[in-house]
């Protein structure tokens, strides 16, 4: 089997004194969707965050089989990484466009244009809302903007920070089905934090269970959604 | 919940229970209505001409008010900071146009550009040392740099070129009969010159920040910095080139006052203090308001300091209380409208 995308070995993190995450050991291949469930407060933020450099870790990171872990942020989205942060994380200020056009920053091809073209087809209300200010879109339509802006990079391995949070049902099942659908149609590779257990496991090929900063538990999708403690803990049965 | 939300305060709280028109630019709009209803009387006996004379001469310190205002706006969004060097490092600009056009003998013009370019580097290379060590949310260490590089550039500025007032040279045609005359009242070429010069500097730099990476990348790093560094903005580098735009755009505004004022290490003191009215009124975080808020705290400066003494009971009033002018308006405007006329009311995540 090739490289993976994606190795985490040993990692630790911690904000000041307080140690978040012990001895996480992860790996995401090419073209998985990969799930790491979590409680409030179990440290999944934290793990997606290590992995673009953004807290004091200690371990190792290894990105297309190069240790990335000390690198700044901006050199791990140059190659191939893009992160969708908890809370959408778009530029409010900034109209839709703009945000578009920040998320293919790093590009220097021709493409851009066209791209953008791509994104508010599969997203139209994007494209109905181009000129509008970010902050001024749904909560749902600002986690499509961010989406799509991660998408602008044209990015190899995409991070979702519970894409779920404070959206309604419906339009979480509506953006986990575009979660499978791009993941078929460009091959993006994915790695998701999600409480919401039911709708990841199910766009998900593999999973890891995070719990008080340590990995505690990892399967397939089908493992993990058979598993007693999961089952428990996640899935309310 | 993560969504964005207006940031709720007590106060916000305690106007809702008000009738909807009384909101902070209704205070406000009624504060300037009212000062200009108590100068009604001497304004109309002094009759059209001179009131526009004072109108027109109020000009010229609006846009040098908007040209310093905008420069400290680019710093603040960036960082939600006050450079209180701002007005330093222009004034440091406007020596070194002084050194090269009038020691040195070089044309104006030229002097002016490569003063901007000079301090535009000396403020990308403050950023460096003085400001990037600090992290973006360590507000207290950098106001106090920023107030002791303040004090610094005035020590040195005074070291090298002394303390006594210079004659700067003019950059527009500044003889006494350079004018025209709109209803009885004189427009000076000078003033012409110095609104056009507003006017390019405005274009150049909303094309700069509108439609250029780096801009796009200034604006990302104003909006929201973490997510600017999850899409790969550098965003060191990018508040070096807002230090280094804010820095070439104060020295331009303090060379195009600098005749009409003569040079002196203090001299942009005064006026500073103007410019951060006309920013706090316009909104800290708009560019365009910022400019509004200099030609409102320009006019209101003139209107009050030329016809004060004229109303009963404020023969007192002479033109030296033209800055508590300015500071009771940033009063009034960050007690009934802190976000100022066209700034972007605080956003916070809850």
């Amino acid at each position: 089997m090739s490289e993976p995308v994606l190795e985490v070995s040993d990692l630790g993190a911690s904000y000041g004194a307080i140690q978040v995450l012990r001895n996480i050991n992860f790996v995401v291949n090419a073209g998985e969707v990969v799930v790491i469930l979590g409680a409030n407060g179990a440290g999944k933020t934290t793990t997606l965050r290590s992995v673009c450099a953004m807290v004091a870790t200690s371990g190792s990171v290894r990105l297309f089989g190069e240790e990335v872990r000390t690198h700044d942020t901006a050199d791990i989205v140059r190659r191939g990484v893009a992160h969708v942060p908890q809370g959408r994380g778009t530029f409010p200020e900034l109209s839709v466009l703009d945000n578009l056009r920040l998320g293919a920053y790093v590009r220097k091809d021709k493409e851009i244009a066209s791209d953008i073209d791509q994104w508010t087809t599969v997203f139209p209300r994007l494209g109905e809302r181009k000129d509008q200010a970010a902050g001024s879109l749904s909560g749902g339509e600002q986690q499509m903007l961010a989406v799509a802006r991660a998408m602008m990079s044209r990015p190899k391995l995409l991070l979702l920070d519970e894409p779920s949070l404070g959206l309604a049902p419906l339009i979480i099942e509506d953006l986990f089905g575009r979660f499978a659908a791009l993941n078929k149609d460009t091959g993006t590779t994915m790695l998701v934090v999600e409480q919401n257990a039911e709708i990841a496991l199910d766009i998900a090929d593999r999973g890891y269970v995070l719990e008080a900063g340590q990995i505690v538990l990892e399967g397939t999708s089908n493992e993990l959604h058979s598993n007693d403690a999961v089952r428990a803990a996640y899935l309310g049965a | 919940m993560t969504r964005f939300a207006p940031h709720i305060s007590e106060r916000d709280l305690d106007m809702a229970s008000r009738p909807k028109w009384l909101n902070g630019s209704t205070v406000l709009y009624a504060a300037m209505a009212v000062v200009l209803l108590i100068l009604l009387g001497p304004i109309f006996r002094g009759g059209s001409q001179l009131f526009l004379q004072r109108v027109f001469d109020s000009l010229n310190n609006g846009a040098v008010y908007a040209v310093t205002a905008i420069s400290l706006v680019l710093i603040f969004k960036a960082t939600t900071l006050i450079n209180f060097a701002q007005g330093n490092i222009a004034m440091f600009g406007a020596y070194v146009c002084y050194q090269l056009s009038v020691k040195m003998g070089w044309p104006v013009w030229p002097s002016i550009f490569v003063a901007m370019i000079v301090m535009a580097i000396v403020g990308a290379a403050i950023e460096r040392t003085l400001i990037r060590p600090f992290g973006p949310a360590d507000h207290l260490p950098v106001v106090l740099i920023t107030f002791g590089l303040a004090s610094i550039l005035l020590a040195l500025a005074g070291a090298i070129w002394g303390l006594e007032f210079l004659a700067f040279p003019s950059p527009f045609p500044a003889k006494p009969g350079d004018r025209f005359t709109i209803g009885g009242a004189f427009f000076r070429y000078e003033t012409v010159g110095t609104l056009l010069v507003l006017a390019v500097m405005l274009v150049v730099l909303f094309a700069i920040l509108g439609r250029t990476k780096m801009g796009l990348a200034f604006r990302a790093v104003s909006s929201n910095v973490e997510s600017a560094r999850l899409v790969g903005v550098h965003t060191g580098r990018t508040l070096q080139f807002g230090w280094a735009l804010a820095a070439a755009l104060s020295v331009l505004g303090a060379c195009l006052v600098a005749k009409q004022t003569n040079l002196e290490p203090s001299f942009m003191a005064k006026l500073t203090i103007f410019a951060f009215a006309a920013a706090v009124l316009g909104g800290l975080d708009s560019i365009g308001g910022s400019v509004i808020g200099a030609f409102i705290v320009a006019v209101v400066q003139s209107l009050v300091t030329g016809y004060g003494q004229q109303v009963a009971g404020f023969g007192w009033l002479k033109s030296n209380f033209a800055l508590v002018v300015a500071f009771a308006l940033i009063l009034v405007v960050l007690l009934f409208k802190p976000e100022g006329l066209y700034g972007t009311k605080r956003i916070e995540r809850v």
